[in-house]
């Protein structure tokens, strides 16, 4: 199942990077279409952030995910680099679980 | 190269990530390899490890790689790409070869600047992939190195350069809490559906500035 799905988004992320190189200009010259699409990331990753901190399931919950969401608020405004906000969330939820 | 080099780091949690969400290693380097756009790559296991569907994680892999489109469009100009060629170069378009592109002067430059980029990045993003996911093999319970707190800390990280102005800043808090409020009365991963449809309305509907 896992592997249906790799393929699957994986062929729909080629078809999109193809089709943007490949497909008349004015298709996707569209104003509304250039207005949009660059809020679908931001929308998605702040939601995805969100969720991955507060839920488990379908439960919303209050653990040590939300001090390591804390701590890699900090690290990126601190402009910390990708892996160093990644490792100091990792590493804060860690030494939380340990106490 | 610098670049390639900082692909390399990020990749090595996107393989830690992914392996700590339970792909395999063969499915965790094949999203490496086949997807190559690291956000949609971070959501599509994202998803799966907080026990979303695959479909769900694999619709918001998609969807997040909409914006290689734009790049695309952006780039076809440059490249000038045709038959075999324009099928190799699509699947380097991403964030950072677009803006090594578009970062030149010249056509040629550009089109050097995107090849480049694009090889190595496509090299170190592999290799990182590898090297994580082998090293959290190792590891028998992921959740002991708060691998569980890093998915979050990653699309924040992804998220930050896009919020420099007002306007996303309130999109991505508004974002946040709609997938809050709805995630209690939805499947795992629906969330994010519900929250792509909304701002797509939302830049649909807008009047123009």
């Amino acid at each position: 199942m896992i592997w249906a799905g790799v393929i699957a988004a994986s062929a729909a992320c080629y078809g999109l990077k193809l089709a943007g190189i490949s497909l008349p200009q004015s298709w996707l010259q569209d104003a509304r279409l250039q207005r949009t699409i660059p809020l679908i990331p931001i929308a998605l990753l702040a939601a995805l952030v969100a969720t991955q901190t507060f839920s488990t399931g379908r439960h919303l919950v209050l653990d040590v995910r939300a001090a390591a969401l804390a701590v890699a608020i900090i690290a990126v405004l601190l402009r910390a680099p990708f892996l160093v906000v990644v490792a100091a969330a990792a590493a804060t939820a860690a030494l939380l679980r340990l106490i | 190269m610098g670049i390639a080099i900082a692909s390399g780091a990020y990749a090595i949690s996107f393989g830690a990530i992914s392996t700590a969400a339970g792909l395999s290693l063969l499915q965790t380097c094949a999203l490496s390899i086949l997807m190559f756009t690291g956000a949609s790559q971070f959501a599509m296991v994202g998803v799966i490890g907080a026990g979303g569907s695959v479909w769900a994680g694999a619709a918001t892999a998609a969807l997040l790689g909409s914006r290689n489109a734009l790049y695309g469009l952006r780039l076809s100009s440059l490249l000038e790409a045709r038959g075999r060629r324009r099928l190799g170069a699509a699947h380097f378009v991403i964030d950072e070869t677009t803006a090594m592109a578009i970062a030149r002067d010249e056509p040629a430059a550009s089109r050097f600047a995107f090849w480049t980029t694009g090889v190595a990045l496509f090299t170190f993003w592999n290799l990182g992939t590898l090297l994580g996911a082998l090293a959290t093999h190792i590891v028998s319970n992921p959740k002991l190195l708060g691998l569980d707190a890093a998915p979050p800390a990653a699309f924040l990280a992804l998220l930050a350069p896009r919020l420099r102005a007002r306007e996303p800043l309130a999109i991505a808090l508004a974002a946040a809490v709609v997938a809050i409020a709805v995630l209690p009365f939805v499947p795992a991963g629906v969330p994010l559906l519900i929250v792509a449809l909304l701002v797509a309305l939302f830049g649909w509907l807008r009047k123009p500035d």
